[in-house]
């Protein structure tokens, strides 16, 4: 029995953290899947949305899930303008210049959020419903873990229906196959993207404020998390909602388990990990075949 | 010919007169950017702040502070900017270090530099025994983790504790300290977590379900002050460690005095052993908080680091005014062995032969007064010395 919550508190623990990594990290995915463009700079949507988020929350009491929404939608337009000013201007570029200037956007995030805020750590205050523990029977539980396994759950389904049962959905799996045939039957690849962009980035938003509990909030977070959305990516396979939701779970499970039973190096296991596994399925372990 | 005496006689009348009237450079070495940006803040502040408030007690004599950015705990950056004021600012005095590993990798630089060096944080115990020139004005981990060690069994009773730790020198200073001191007493640390390292605040919860399935009577934590004291806080409630009977201890770290009104009442409970709190009842602590107040704000409040600040620069002025504003640095040295001083954490003393402070350490519990979170002080140990240095422990033996 001791074993048993011991492992429920285990799997409950890393199930929550996956669950931020995926809300972070599928938008990245998808738009990678899309257009083959590394966007570095994900995670500093993130932090804005987080900011967005839990400065709304502290300074004018707004409360956490309009807070939520509000760091969606901002984000979201922010991330629309920086697509379509910036972005869709190196689409054509090599993959180094997307790549530096993704990672320059990021370092101005880091430096404009540190001079407007300030360096130091933004504090989310939960609503108190979601405070303290929760019984769930056979075991008790941070109430606030409970809440993001519940919120992730809500999330996939609805992307995986949006993704599977809806026209955009099937246009964005089209494009992610094989883009020049879905351009010649005269679907907006262009237009798809900015949509998918938008939304990927206020789902990362979504992410920033739901693990501010746990990953906290501070200038450093654009960088300091980049590597773990990465994986997650990398793991998962691109543009694959469903790929990318087993292997944030993975991860998070993973990386809870090794940092609680070996804390010693546990956390650097992880990167080991990554590697064997990408040597084993460079295409990432859900992929689906290859195209 | 007489001429000739006359003119090289009245430049160097001249010449000394300036050199009276000359100022005394300080060189300050903190992370003013990056993750410690608010842990310099709260130094340098503190520095400024004696600055103001002695004024007059420092003509006619001029101290001009150069600041530069260690960066971050790598201490590669720190040693750069050491260099870089010994050889081309040509400072007569540093001070500073916030982190640990920064003093370690300056200590080369400095002895070769052959400058007083004033260190306002960095806490790792042997620290002092790097170079000649090091004096400490703001605490070993020894003496918390020590003193805690003792009196977790004694004041609190408990019998097992497991420690977490933030993995750099620091900590594993801490982790040996508490330990050292509490099993000597009867306890017996049954779980010892490393947390992460220190550049980045981790998600706790992992290592804090850890220490939870081993149900200690108390879990000792050390993590660097600033935001890694709030994300603990906060995982030690979430957690339910509190309901499982688990007592959060550990050095004042955890309840740093600036970031300890935003924890709220999640904080109510935690003890902590350290040589400052904001709330000291003692005339130069009153003083000291009611001048930093008004220097930078009613929200503001000043924590050990600030006290670190004031109580280098406290001695920095020490020796300029016996010394009389020419600073030579074995003279300086001289000045600072033995001295001592009443500061804002109670009355404090150099050992003259580890250069290392000597200060009381404080037994508090944090309670609510008045909708406020105050650090009801439980317990006093006078004039503690860094044990690190007096048991002779690892690398504080030479």
């Amino acid at each position: 029995m001791i074993l048993g919550v011991d492992v429920a508190s285990m799997i409950l623990g890393g199930v929550a953290a996956g669950m931020v990594l995926f809300i972070v990290s599928v938008g990245l995915s998808v738009t990678m899947g899309l257009m083959g463009f590394v966007n570095l700079a994900h995670g500093a949507f993130a932090m804005l949305g987080g900011y967005i988020i839990v400065l709304s929350m502290n300074y004018w009491g707004v409360h956490f899930l309009p807070a939520l929404a509000l760091g969606f939608v901002v984000t979201a337009a922010v991330s629309f303008a920086f697509e379509r000013l910036l972005y869709a201007r190196l689409y054509r570029a090599t993959e180094l210049d997307q790549v530096l200037f993704t990672i320059g956007l990021v370092f101005m995030a880091i430096a404009s959020v540190t001079l407007v805020v300030g360096p130091e750590n933004q504090q989310l205050v939960l609503p108190a419903m979601l405070q303290g523990q929760v019984d769930l029977g056979f075991t008790q539980y941070r109430t606030y873990s409970i809440f993001l396994i519940a919120i992730g759950i809500i999330i996939v389904v609805g992307l995986w229906l949006g993704f599977e049962r809806t026209r955009i959905g099937a246009q964005i799996r089209a494009t992610v196959d094989n883009r020049r045939m879905t351009e010649s039957l005269g679907i907006n690849v262009d237009r798809l993207f900015t949509i998918t962009f938008a939304f990927g980035s206020g789902m990362a938003a979504l992410g920033g404020g739901l693990g501010a509990e746990f990953l906290g909030l501070d200038p450093q977070y654009a960088l300091k998390y980049l590597v773990y959305f990465l994986i997650v990516v990398a793991v998962g396979g691109l543009g694959r909602v469903t790929g990318v939701f087993y292997a944030a779970l993975l991860i998070g499970v993973l990386d809870f388990a090794l940092k609680k039973y070996i804390p010693k190096g546990g956390t650097l296991f992880i990167f080991g990990l990554t590697i064997l596994l990408l040597l084993w399925r460079p295409q990432g372990l859900f992929a689906g075949r290859a195209t | 010919m007489i001429k000739r005496i006359i003119v090289a006689t009245a430049s160097l009348v001249f010449a000394v007169g300036c050199a009276q009237a000359q100022e005394v450079k300080v060189g300050v070495v903190l992370p003013y950017t990056g993750v410690g940006a608010e842990l310099a803040q709260q130094q340098d502040r503190g520095m400024e702040l004696y600055l103001k408030m002695h004024a007059d007690a420092i003509k006619p004599y001029k101290i001009t502070l150069i600041k530069r950015d260690a960066k971050n705990p790598g201490g590669a950056d720190a040693k750069i900017a050491v260099q870089e004021l010994l050889t081309q600012d040509k400072v007569d005095i540093l001070a500073g270090w916030n982190y640990s590993p920064n003093a370690i990798a300056s200590a080369p630089i400095v002895t070769a530099g052959k400058k007083l060096a004033v260190i306002s944080n960095a806490g790792s115990g042997h620290i002092t025994n790097l170079s000649p020139y090091f004096v400490r004005f703001s605490f070993s981990m020894w003496h918390a983790g020590y003193a805690m060690g003792e009196a977790t069994v004694k004041n609190l009773n408990a019998k097992t504790a497991v420690v977490g730790y933030t993995d750099f020198p620091p900590g594993k200073d801490m982790l040996a300290s508490f330990k050292r001191a509490f099993e000597a007493s009867g306890g017996k640390v049954i779980d010892e977590i490393p947390m992460g390292g220190a550049g980045a605040v981790p998600d706790f919860t992992p290592f804090f379900q850890r220490a939870k399935d081993k149900k200690p009577d108390v879990f000792f934590v050390f993590v660097p002050a600033g935001d890694h004291s709030s994300a603990v806080v906060k995982t030690y409630n979430a957690l339910g460690m509190r309901e499982a009977g688990i007592k959060l201890i550990g050095p004042g770290d955890i309840t740093q005095d600036n970031k300890l009104q935003a924890m709220g009442s999640a904080a109510v409970g935690l003890i902590t052993m350290h040589h400052y709190n904001v709330d000291l009842d003692n005339l130069e602590n009153k003083q000291f908080v009611a001048a930093w107040k008004k220097a930078y704000g009613a929200d503001s409040t000043p924590d050990f680091m600030a006290v670190g600040g004031y109580d280098s620069m406290a001695a920095i002025v020490h020796v300029v005014r016996t010394l009389k504003g020419k600073i030579d640095t074995d003279k300086a040295l001289e000045t600072l062995k033995g001295w001592k001083y009443n500061s804002p954490r109670g009355p404090i003393m150099i050992d003259p032969q580890t250069r290392d402070i000597v200060m009381n350490e404080y037994l508090s519990e944090v309670v609510m007064q008045g909708g406020k979170l105050v650090q009801k002080p439980i317990g006093k140990i006078d004039a503690v010395k860094d044990a690190c240095k007096t048991l002779k422990v690892g690398p504080c033996a030479n």
